[in-house]
């Protein structure tokens, strides 16, 4: 007993929530500005965590011994990494697509996510096999009862806090937000009022790609093993966390994804394979019971 | 009545099956030529199948491999588990088919209970259930020790043959061709062009769709056992997300709504797929370069990416070929 609801669980499961949450807003924010479930949004999370791999080697070179400097510049790779995949993304394989049928931009995500998993594992210098991810921070641990809390779990916690609160800030106070939540509530009449609708989406799917990113270097740091096919599960399950949230709802997205986030860990803790099985169960129910979400608005079919 | 109605197809079935026949006794088709065929005519049963959900019922399954898995596990597990069928004893040839029908009668049940949640579910949320309902198949069968868990189920007596195959290939494509010419087909079909429209018309859509999982689930079902049969083997990593996807580009570079481009394009692709994997070996040793068959899926996805960007329709569209079709219809 105790070992399942413990202290040192909860903490796991918020580490792991946030690495969702960082995904599972970039899901939230397409899908509210262009409906569109980005398959691909995964993979902007591996290009993050390569891209803090590939720069860490090259920036520890130049700022030997200072962490501070050399985790905020790999950070900052990361994002980077995964705004740049995503802004490509759009402009060739979504924006062509944009006013026709809705599931033909979902294959194109399909297709474009296969083709960065297996476009990286063909790279020679990249490759399919797993690569173990340096220490950017030196691991400390600090006892608190039964629970080992490492300084990762407050610098994922850290991180994914001031990103959502950026997030939040941006979206409610900036003009580009204001441009942003006018898109997503009538790209037409956001079109009439003179919002140049492309780069929002633009915009909106760089921030995306850019938490993504984090997400993949937080994850690289916390599991630290990469390879180019792990985007795919975390994608699906923050995707899932974005459902369970109301997709297309901010403060949605980040209270899914830690329920997700504990949900799998007190799971995992229980029997791994319904650690693996149960975001489609907590999907295929909210679907059933709720499929506008938690704090999702209800939709009516338009005639 | 249509007096000239000629069994058209049947009639190319047959000069198919003879051509084949012909070829391959007189050596001039190796055996391996042989295995691509059938593995070709194993992927129409299944891209067909995945049409009538996809492109007829205009619903969008992401997990058709794991239906195929269902049928391969189940029929794999009957000849090689519980019957122990051995392919030198003629008599096992009735068991063996009436244990592929099994595999697909399972694999229809469990696509008429994937079809229930289905009824609340558009598109884009259908397409993450299907997937994850695909994943956790494949989890399944990767923890079930007595078939084999992740090593797979191994053994597998190989039944499946040229004639067998093609026999399914054919019934599964005539059976879907007639659905589709019914009244059935007909309801199918308004779905995917209005579901609202459809239902205020009278159309039951809750039952058309779940009928169009069920059938869909079937084929692709016996499709997996006689793969299992086939390769000899049932593997979880057969029926994972890619090799869905795989059957998914067939429908769309054939055309969606199309038997006959989903026919060809099975064909076109598993020969294509099979070219590459060829190609990029010989490039490899010829070159000494490190290049991988991740390549092979590389310009999967890029195919799938530009047939979305400039040919929407795939190579047919809606057409369907004169010897398909059985009744003309404008």
């Amino acid at each position: 007993m105790g070992s399942i609801f413990s202290l040192q669980q909860i903490l796991n499961g918020l580490q792991l929530g946030s690495i969702y949450a960082l995904i599972a807003l970039g899901y939230t924010m397409v899908y509210g500005i262009v409906r569109l479930i980005n398959f691909a949004h995964g993979d902007f999370f591996m290009i993050g965590a390569y891209a803090a791999y590939g720069s860490f080697y090259m920036f520890n070179a130049l700022v030997a011994g200072r962490s501070g400097t050399l985790a905020f510049l790999v950070l900052l790779a990361a994002m980077i990494g995964g705004a740049s995949i995503a802004y490509l993304t759009n402009k060739f394989a979504y924006k062509p697509l944009r006013y026709k049928p809705k599931l033909s931009s979902l294959i194109t995500a399909i297709g474009v996510s296969m083709f960065i998993e297996y476009f990286f594992s063909a790279l020679p210098a990249i490759g399919p096999s797993y690569r173990s991810f340096p220490d950017i921070i030196v691991r400390k641990e600090i006892r608190l009862g039964n629970a080992v809390i490492s300084n990762l779990v407050i610098i994922d916690l850290a991180v994914a806090a001031i990103l959502m609160v950026g997030l939040t800030l941006l979206v409610r106070k900036t003009t580009l937000g204001k441009a942003m939540r006018a898109v997503s509530q009538d790209k037409d009449a956001a079109r009439l009022m003179g919002i140049d609708i492309e780069k929002v989406i633009s915009f909106t799917f760089m921030v995306g790609g850019a938490f993504a990113g984090a997400a993949g270097l937080l994850a690289g740091m916390t599991y630290p093993r990469i390879f180019p096919y792990m985007g795919i599960l975390p994608g699906l399950k923050a995707f899932i966390a974005a459902v369970l949230g109301g997709i297309g709802n901010i403060p949605g997205a980040m209270l899914g994804a830690y329920i997700m986030g504990i949900a799998e860990t007190f799971a995992s803790a229980y029997n791994s394979l319904i650690g693996e099985g149960i975001a489609f169960a907590i999907l295929i129910l909210v679907l059933l019971i709720r499929p506008r979400g938690l704090l999702g608005e209800k939709i009516a079919d338009k005639i | 009545m249509n007096v000239r109605k000629l069994p058209r197809f049947l009639i190319a079935v047959v000069l198919f099956y003879i051509v084949v026949e012909v070829l391959y006794r007189t050596e001039i088709l190796n055996g391996y030529l042989l295995h691509i065929i059938n593995l070709s005519l194993i992927y129409v049963i299944l891209a067909t199948s995945l049409n009538l959900i996809n492109g007829i019922t205009g619903q969008f399954s992401l997990g058709h491999m794991g239906f195929a898995g269902v049928g391969a596990y189940v029929s794999g597990s009957l000849t090689t588990l519980i019957l122990k069928l051995s392919v030198t004893n003629p008599a096992s040839m009735l068991p063996f088919l009436l244990s592929i029908i099994a595999g697909g009668v399972v694999a229809a049940f469990v696509g008429f209970l994937i079809g229930f949640p289905s009824l609340r579910l558009k598109g884009d949320y259908l397409a993450i259930v299907t997937l994850g309902f695909g994943e956790i198949i494949r989890t399944i069968f990767n923890n079930i020790d007595a078939v084999g868990g992740p090593r797979g189920l191994l053994g597998i007596p190989k039944f499946s043959n040229f004639t067998v195959i093609l026999v399914a290939a054919f019934l599964t494509v005539v059976i879907i061709r007639n659905l589709i010419e019914s009244s059935h087909g007909r309801a199918m079909l308004s779905i995917r062009e209005n579901e609202l429209a459809a239902e205020l018309v009278g159309v039951n859509t809750t039952r058309y769709k779940v009928m169009a999982f069920t059938f869909g689930a079937f084929f692709a079902g016996i499709a997996g056992g006689l793969l299992a049969h086939l390769i000899q083997l049932a593997h979880p990593t057969q029926f994972g997300f890619i090799k869905s996807v795989e059957v998914l580009i067939m429908i769309y570079a054939g055309g969606v709504g199309s038997l006959t481009g989903s026919i060809l394009a099975a064909f076109g692709l598993t020969f294509l797929s099979e070219g590459l994997r060829l190609g990029i070996r010989a490039l490899a040793d010829a070159t000494g370069l490190p290049i991988g068959g991740e390549w092979r899926m590389v310009v999967y996805a890029l195919l799938l990416i530009f047939i979305m960007l400039f040919r929407n329709e795939g190579l047919m569209g809606m057409r369907e070929s004169r010897i398909i079709k059985n009744v003309e219809v404008d």
